[in-house]
């Protein structure tokens, strides 16, 4: 696909930048200082007090067993933020790995390493999730690994094109002539130079690994209750969405917020990092 | 075109062995994965020993090792022989996914029809005045468009048009007594259910779509030849929708094609919410089962359908623009 072109043009680069810092900075910090934002239990039940509309006490409401709402989506905050950085770090580690071997040796191995590349990519991708997934028992380790293993292509494509055009430039030629090892060269030399499109490549990543945790989360086949995740929260929220509609709009208005601003973050960085871009 | 027909036979040759690559590492992953089909009818009853379990094994063929069941499977695929569902019905495979397959193909389409007919007129005015009011409202919609879950609108219209203006029925295909409709009332009892989804589908799509074609037209506009067309005095409608357009659509056969998993992928989520007989609902009840022929059938599909989206879109791109020998490798 080609550049989305200069989405910056709303906020300018850097507001976007701003823009999605803040989004993604008050979605994090939610979910780490969840325990001083909320003096509620996320697990806590009251029969006193169910499917309660938004209040003082319960700012978002509670839901079908009398939990806050407002405590249930700060601490299921830590849900989406886990998912995103572990399924992306090891989709990113896979990538990186497989990229730089495929472009710096080329031949039969990025011949083999391309080819796993198409393969994967022509998978119904959710399809094979959804069935891992129901087969391991939904755990929040089973689809961070799952969601790890099926996304790391693009980012070996992205690495082996760097490795290509850098593994002929001069100063890598220097140090090979000064006899440095090929481990020394791609740690050294190439890996550096790819970092700018890895991390682009990683912040949308983030964005799209939220989206289908919840996803799951919602079908019933990610983080199981009674630990409050964005897509479970729905899950239960759509058996009562008419007598109480604001289990259902509160989590759906996280993700949403948080996916925007990791999306913001990414394409930025884009427009900032890529100099070709600039005018 | 020889050059053409030999190239198309080599990418035909490939598709091949990809789809192959696909049916092994599904087949595998889904078989060793814990858990089997026997588990229902075992596991959960009682009066269930362990020679019941391992004679429904080998009534299944689920005995034998790995490679001879795949081996198996594959060969009666070959026969264009999905195998049987496991399920209590004991119905072929292929039975249940083509009683289901007009509805969920059918929703798709019709929102690609209306997905392309919303993007393709957003992205070549937002292109045409770049950085203008009407280029940054759609880029606010497409970052929204980008980062909506599908599920949370599909929650957000229930309560809207379901609930609290009660307009548009909420769930099923078809009302009650559809039986009992005149085929105009059928037609619009079934668009009236189906507007929803439809709707949804249509908005995730959008996005994408509308901001590939925005910088695929913004592409264009910046070549020489559309310098020289404006240069020799062509009226600006000739330039955009003449030279411009026609070339800036090309990209998006490509990408056409691209599109095809995601869809499947995401009608098992709205057919769950909506409650609609197609593809996603059947995978999802398929997987919950373990029904191995079932899902594997679903998984065959599935990879078909972008396989033949990625070579319809090749030689769709290479009929459209003679540019493309296609002699080089697409993905460097």
């Amino acid at each position: 696909m080609t550049s989305p072109g200069r989405l910056g043009h709303f906020f300018g680069r850097y507001g976007m930048f701003a823009a999605g810092l803040l989004l993604v900075g008050v979605m994090s910090l939610g979910a780490l200082f969840a325990p001083l934002l909320t003096p509620h239990d996320p697990t806590r039940l009251d029969v006193d007090a169910i499917l309660a509309p938004p209040s003082l006490e319960h700012p978002m409401g509670t839901d079908a067993l009398g939990r806050d709402v407002m405590a249930r989506l700060l601490y299921g905050g830590r849900v989406s933020l886990w998912v995103g950085f572990v399924a992306v770090g090891l989709a990113v580690a896979i990538g990186l790995m497989l990229g730089l071997v495929s472009g710096y040796f080329g031949g039969l191995v990025d011949e083999a390493v391309m080819r796993g590349v198409d393969v994967m990519l022509c998978f119904p991708s959710f399809f094979l999730i959804l069935a891992v997934i129901a087969f391991l028992e939904p755990s929040l380790v089973n689809i961070m690994v799952v969601i790890g293993l099926t996304s790391w292509m693009g980012v070996a494509r992205l690495v082996r094109a760097e490795t290509l055009t850098l593994r002929r430039r001069e100063f890598v030629l220097a140090s090979r002539l000064a006899g440095s090892g090929t481990t020394h060269i791609l740690f050294h030399h190439i890996l550096p130079n790819a970092v700018a499109p890895v991390l682009v490549s990683a912040t949308l990543g983030v964005a799209g690994a939220i989206l289908v945790e919840s996803s799951l989360s919602f079908l019933g086949l990610g983080v199981q209750p009674p630990t409050p995740s964005w897509g479970n929260m729905l899950m239960e929220g759509k058996d009562v969405l008419e007598i109480a509609p604001w289990l259902s709009i509160f989590p759906g208005m996280a993700i949403l917020l948080t996916v925007l601003g990791y999306n913001l973050l990414g394409e930025s960085l884009r427009d900032i990092l890529d100099p070709r871009l600039r005018r | 075109m020889p050059a053409l027909v030999r190239v198309l036979a080599l990418k035909t040759l490939w598709v091949a062995v990809v789809f192959l690559g696909i049916t092994v590492i599904s087949f595998g992953v889904i078989h060793l994965a814990p858990g089997s089909p026997t588990d229902l009818q075992t596991t959960l009853n009682p009066y269930a020993t362990a020679e019941t379990r391992a004679r429904l094994e080998k009534i299944y063929g689920l005995d034998r090792p790995l490679h001879v069941q795949y081996l198996d499977w594959l060969s009666r695929l070959a026969r264009f022989d999905f195998g049987k569902s496991l399920s209590g019905d004991n119905r072929a495979v292929w039975d249940k996914i083509r009683e289901r397959l007009p509805l969920t193909i059918g929703m798709n389409v019709v929102s690609l029809i209306l997905t392309l007919s919303i993007a393709i007129p957003i992205g070549v005015i937002a292109a045409n005045k770049q950085d203008g009011l009407f280029d940054r409202a759609t880029t606010v919609l497409v970052f929204i468009g980008f980062a909506m879950p599908g599920f949370w609108l599909a929650l957000l219209l229930m309560l809207a048009f379901g609930i609290h203006w009660p307009i548009l029925p909420i769930s099923g295909m078809t009302s009650l007594d559809f039986a009992r409709f005149t085929p105009l009332e059928k037609a619009v009892d079934l668009i009236r259910h189906l507007a929803m989804p439809i709707f949804i589908y249509t908005f995730g799509s959008l996005a994408g779509m509308s901001r590939f074609m925005r910088s695929s037209m913004l592409e264009v506009l910046r070549q020489d030849y559309i310098l020289t067309a404006r240069a020799k005095g062509l009226p600006e409608r000739a330039v955009i929708f003449k030279h411009a357009l026609r070339n800036a659509l090309l990209p998006v056969i490509t990408i056409l094609g691209l599109s095809l998993p995601g869809l499947i992928g995401g009608s098992v989520i709205i057919e769950s919410i909506y409650a609609l007989p197609g593809l996603g609902q059947l995978f999802y009840q398929a997987v919950m089962a373990r029904d191995y022929p079932l899902i594997m059938g679903n998984l065959v599909l599935g990879a078909i359908l972008t396989l033949a989206g990625n070579l319809l879109a090749d030689v769709g791109y290479a009929l459209a623009d003679p540019r493309v020998r296609m002699g080089g490798r697409d993905d460097d």
